[in-house]
């Protein structure tokens, strides 16, 4: 015999390859085996970590207590609509802030992205000012801005402005400029990783065209690096929903407030579980509206600008 | 011949202690096109981002029309409008449909109506076969129709002067082809053009003035069948036998 003979002998060896075509579609089909066993594994690990622990809170000691006073039937039902009717100051608080924040923060970002020597306070500002406010805890913010500036007794009497208005003093008036400004730190800092994310080559693209510094910035490097932050942008947003809850330390009554004053009035902690409740009803749904909105600004530019 | 549409005089640039541009002087004529070839980092690109003023120079004059651009101190705004550049990659504004692309510096910087700046911009973009891609994203275009619609865009300042850096580096070979006709078709029509490029093939074909940079000194300058069938220098030869080993020419 010669090597090529016993090559082809070696080639054909594996003779439990089937002389047939296998069935087609066994691939897909085997794909869809496995889809099914990782499903049923998911469910399955899922619904025995949910008993476990469902059997380790209710068998535990306390769990009668913890129920009557935390988890009381009638007592959600008669304080929730309650607590839920007082919703709207949240709502309310958060709308008002949400656009200054995003105003505010994005000033200071290009304040810390100047490159102009002349401009190097500005930059200075900026730098001090999102160390400050992120460095300080929101709620101490919300004591000195809420209580101090009014002790001042700089500003008398009542302001309007873009259609809100009310007494100078007034914790809906200071509660909300404490948010905005510490907010606003965290959010420039947002936007300045977003705008240097932008390639140096777009602002080169932009500025041969004869594009200025502020045009360039304007409609080429914004622009882009907005519908970038928008995922991190959500994260800050969905934590101030919450946060506008420290203003009614300064006394406006909101949700949370109303529902540690009905925990005061019955001593039962049920009001403060449908509080949370209430949150979660209203930050579920906004996470929900901005990953529609990525998925559609992705869909319209073609794929490649939020990645 | 009247004075030079533009001229570089002993430029020098350095970044830090590197030399990348060292004494380059060169003159382009109304109409002429140069091109400069040499291996990366020669320093192909930095002079032509010397030449739009992206990267300021250290010692020497860049003189457009008999103006030196290089002044320090000089507004760069103005004088970029009058020159175009086309960069490797494109440098798309991926945000922006492609008529917005090439309309954004017409309205915004020469401060056209938008209605006009659209006229232009599509009757650009239809002679160079870009006439339905008006309404899509570059992410959505091939690599040859980005680099297409970036050329466009520059057209559509109108400029005197024309820079492209390396413009077909990125491409698959199959596109290249169409750029290069882009660029076939604008020296056709006069435009004053500087292109660095690897393309020995192209440029030997489409310039009146070949310039050989090594290490950042322009170490031979000649009419491209001067340079490319005899050239003068050890080093331009060296480079050109290394280009047909890698079968370039």
């Amino acid at each position: 015999m010669t090597d090529r003979t016993e090559g082809a002998d070696h080639v054909s060896a594996p003779s439990l390859v089937p002389d047939d075509m296998p069935a087609p579609g066994r691939r897909a089909a085997w794909l869809r085996a496995r889809r099914r066993r990782a499903t049923a594994i998911a469910v399955v690990s899922t619904v025995v970590t949910a008993v476990a622990l469902t059997l380790l809170v209710t068998t535990s000691s306390g769990w009668p207590k913890v129920k009557t006073v935390f988890f009381d039937p009638t007592r959600f039902r008669e304080d929730f609509p309650e607590v839920l009717s007082y919703l709207w100051v949240d709502v309310k608080l958060f709308v008002q802030c949400a656009p200054f924040i995003l105003l505010w923060g994005l000033v200071i970002a290009l304040c810390r992205n100047t490159r102009n020597p002349v401009l190097f306070p500005l930059r200075a500002f900026a730098a001090v000012y999102t160390d400050f406010f992120r460095g300080v805890p929101i709620i101490l913010t919300v004591y000195l801005v809420g209580f101090g500036i009014p002790k001042l007794g700089l500003l008398q009497g009542e302001f309007r402005f873009l259609g809100l208005g009310g007494a100078w003093n007034s914790p809906y008036l200071w509660g909300p400029v404490a948010l905005v400004l510490a907010y606003s730190a965290y959010v420039s800092e947002v936007f300045r990783a977003g705008i240097e994310s932008v390639h140096e080559s777009q602002r080169a693209g932009a500025r041969s065209l004869g594009l200025t510094q502020g045009q360039t910035m304007r409609h080429v490097v914004v622009p882009q690096a907005a519908r970038r932050v928008v995922p991190p942008l959500m994260n800050d947003f969905l934590s101030l929903q919450k946060d506008v809850a420290l203003v009614s330390f300064l006394g406006p009554i909101e949700v949370f407030r109303r529902a540690g004053s009905l925990k005061d009035l019955t001593g039962n902690f049920t009001p403060l579980v449908a509080a949370a409740v209430i949150f979660l009803l209203l930050t579920i749904p906004e996470t929900r509206l901005v990953d529609w909105y990525a998925a559609r600004q992705r869909r319209r530019t073609g794929g490649s600008v939020v990645s | 011949m009247s004075r030079p549409k533009l001229s570089l005089r002993h430029v020098r640039k350095a970044f830090g202690d590197k030399v990348v541009l060292d004494d380059v002087s060169l003159e382009v004529a109304e109409h002429q096109v140069v091109c400069l070839i040499g291996a990366s980092g020669s320093g192909k690109s930095t002079l032509l981002r010397c030449v739009n003023l992206l990267e300021p120079i250290d010692e020497g004059m860049v003189v457009l029309d008999g103006v030196d651009i290089s002044e320090p101190g000089l507004d760069p705004d103005p004088i970029r409008r009058r020159i175009g550049m086309v960069f490797q990659s494109y440098n798309l504004f991926p945000h922006m449909s492609v008529l917005r692309n090439v309309t954004l510096a017409p309205t915004r910087v020469l401060g056209r109506s938008r209605a006009q700046a659209d006229e232009h911009a599509l009757s650009l973009l239809s002679r160079f076969g870009l006439a339905d891609k008006a309404a899509a994203f570059p992410d959505q275009l091939s690599g040859g129709q980005q680099q297409r619609v970036a050329i466009v865009r520059a057209l559509a300042m109108q400029p005197e002067l024309m820079l492209l850096d390396e413009v077909t580096a990125a491409l698959d070979p199959v596109l290249v082809g169409e750029v290069l006709n882009v660029v076939r078709d604008m020296r056709a029509g006069g435009m004053t053009m500087m292109l660095a490029t690897h393309e020995m093939g192209f440029a030997r074909e489409i310039s009146d003035l070949v310039c050989f940079l090594k290490d950042g000194v322009i170490v031979e300058a000649a009419h491209p069948d001067q340079l490319f069938t005899d050239p003068q220098h050890p080093e331009t030869r060296a480079f050109l036998e290394r280009v047909i080993a890698s079968g370039r020419l």
